[in-house]
């Protein structure tokens, strides 16, 4: 479906996030999209843009500033509401707990503003899980490193194989009921502080 | 049932009684769990307490009236049972306008510092001055307006009022992006450190004993957690208390400047505290929801376009402050508590102690810097001297 007069302004201070938004935006035949990660100079630009909808991430430090451009700026002739308005309480809540907001501007029909938020809102969210899905790959590969560390240490001081130095942390890990690699932090600090090889 | 309550801040040198509270135990003292999250801006703090992801929040003094008198976008209800302190914004210029309007680099009374001002808006030509503000509706732009007006600088003819997040101001002034701006503490401190301006004159100054930001919290979560709020609105007190003894300085200055909560350099935020700006957390009944504060920022509201007065807008306004709650929670506490719920805002012209619940308490001056009095009884009155054209 062809959406070819409805402009669309992305307002993000993640450039990767913004791509995805727009990326979503032209699979449902949205053409007229604009991407803006830095605000300076952005009242001449939405004058040139003349946006009907944007779509605006709420971790943006200037969201009180852009709020305040909109409603004073010439550029955009009619009145500028906020989607997450009173009717759709539901969709309001979701878009906030996913952190983006809207704005439209007045008369726009409400049915076209709702299926561009419903996949902002499940962008934003898919972008929120990959972040987090790379903050745990990014700590699992602390962690190996550190266990990695603790094995070769009791293989050089008890000489031990790989496999017999993992068993020990691991079978300390269930005895104390930790996790390997703080039973591994433990080992490190305690050669650390006896004075012991350099792990 | 649940015992935490979750507040929602900017990181403002306001937002120390809350995080005080927090820090010193006050909270956990009342049997509450504190839970305070550090937001980005002002709309995002009014999304959350929309939408029930906090219950209450730090907010600028007029932004709960704006909420009832339904200006912002979302229908909610916000009330203020509780003031966070009195004075604590200033208005700093940058360096190219001191130099060419002949400003002297020392805090100027308004009156002085307006009349300069105007000789230089009448020298300027067709330049508009641009002034940052923080917000629409705060009380740097109701006051800042006020000021101007009373100057004989119209706000919006002669001048393009911008609304500039806090942090940015500083830089914004230093490449003469602004000429002036009105924000509350850190930031006027933070221009003087970096010599990108100098503090021109204070809210003090221009309205003496004046809030800056109130506790705002959705009406119904305070409908539905009387408990909640009362011990909430006690830990606050005790911990504005703290806040305001000298002898507790180094170690508030030293809480705030924690990454966590304000994350900036810990002299700065001592400047903050002590400097020109004034900012009191509870001397002079400082947390005191006074109707009549409400009331001045409704009828500046008015006066500015915001909203077209009513009977019914005003006594909205009014009742958006809750001086009843505050007392009802301080009830059997130690405190000191106004009997009255309203003041004549420009009759004490110096500090005078007054009969209050639970002792006596020091209040005042509490005048405007032009000598006008605003009197609650006749906002009609008031509203009508100052109209267009008036």
């Amino acid at each position: 479906m062809s959406q070819p007069q409805t402009s669309v302004l992305v307002i993000d201070t993640s450039p990767a996030r913004a791509a995805i938004i727009e990326e979503g935006l032209r699979a449902e035949g949205y053409e007229r999209v604009q991407l803006v990660t830095d605000v300076e100079r952005l009242a001449a630009r939405i004058e040139v843009i003349a946006p009907d909808v944007i779509v605006m991430d709420l971790g943006n430090p200037k969201r009180d500033m852009l709020e305040s451009m909109l409603q004073v700026t010439r550029a955009v002739k009619k009145p500028v509401a906020m989607f997450v308005d009173r009717s759709d309480r539901q969709s309001m809540e979701q878009a906030i707990e996913a952190g983006v907001s809207a704005y439209v501007v007045d008369g726009f029909r409400q049915d076209r503003i709702k299926s561009i938020m419903e996949m902002a809102i499940s962008r934003f969210n898919a972008f929120s899980r990959m972040e987090r899905e790379l903050e745990q790959a990014k700590s699992a590969l602390a962690d190996r490193v550190v266990i990695d560390k603790a094995k070769h240490l009791l293989m050089k001081s008890r000489g031990l194989s790989e496999d017999a130095a993992y068993k020990i942390l691991r079978k300390t890990a269930m005895d104390q009921n930790r996790r390997v690699v703080e039973v591994a932090e433990s080992l490190l600090m305690s050669a650390a502080l006896l004075g012991g090889d350099e792990p | 049932m649940s015992n935490s309550v979750r507040v929602a801040y900017l990181p403002l040198v306001d937002a120390c009684i809350l995080i005080a509270a927090k820090e010193l135990g006050s909270a956990a003292d009342q049997g509450i769990d504190l839970v305070l999250e550090r937001e980005t801006s002002w709309a995002n703090v009014r999304d959350r307490i929309a939408i029930g992801h906090v219950d209450a929040a730090h907010m600028l003094a007029p932004m709960p009236i704006a909420a009832n008198l339904r200006l912002t976008p979302f229908d909610t209800e916000v009330i203020a049972p509780m003031a966070l302190g009195l004075g604590g914004n200033a208005i700093t210029i940058s360096q190219t306008l001191r130099q060419e309007a002949g400003f002297s680099e020392a805090v100027t009374a308004p009156g002085e510092a307006g009349a300069t001002l105007r000789r230089a808006v009448a020298n300027g030509g067709e330049r508009k001055l641009r002034i940052g503000v923080v917000h629409r509706h705060s009380a740097h732009n109701l006051e800042l307006r006020y000021w101007l007006a009373a100057s004989g600088v119209d706000p919006d003819r002669d001048c393009e009022i911008v609304i500039l997040p806090p942090p940015l101001m500083p830089d914004a002034l230093a490449k003469d992006q602004v000429d002036a701006f009105c924000v509350g503490e850190p930031w006027n401190s933070v221009a003087v450190s970096t010599g990108a301006g100098a503090i021109l004159t204070t809210k003090n100054l221009i309205w003496a004993s004046s809030p800056e930001k109130v506790l705002g919290v959705h009406s119904e979560w305070a409908r539905k957690n009387d408990g909640l709020l009362k011990a909430l609105v006690r830990s606050l007190y005790g911990a504005a208390k703290w806040c305001s003894d000298p002898a507790n300085a180094d170690a508030l200055q030293k809480m705030l400047a924690q990454p966590r909560y304000l994350g900036i350099d810990e002299t700065v935020v001592a400047q903050a505290l002590s400097g020109p700006a004034g900012y009191e957390p509870f001397d002079r009944a400082a947390t005191f929801p006074w109707q009549s504060h409400a009331m001045w920022f409704y009828t500046q509201m008015v006066r500015w376009g915001m909203v077209e007065h009513t009977a019914p807008g005003l006594d909205l306004a009014r009742r958006t402050y809750r001086p009843d709650l505050y007392r009802d929670a301080l009830r059997e506490f130690d405190a000191v508590v106004p009997s009255s719920s309203m003041k004549v805002e420009g009759a004490l012209t110096s500090s005078v102690p007054v009969g209050a619940i639970g002792g006596e308490l020091v209040l005042g001056p509490d005048g405007f810097f032009d000598g006008k009095v605003f009197d609650p009884d006749k906002v009609e009155d008031y509203l009508k001297s100052q109209a267009r054209g008036a």
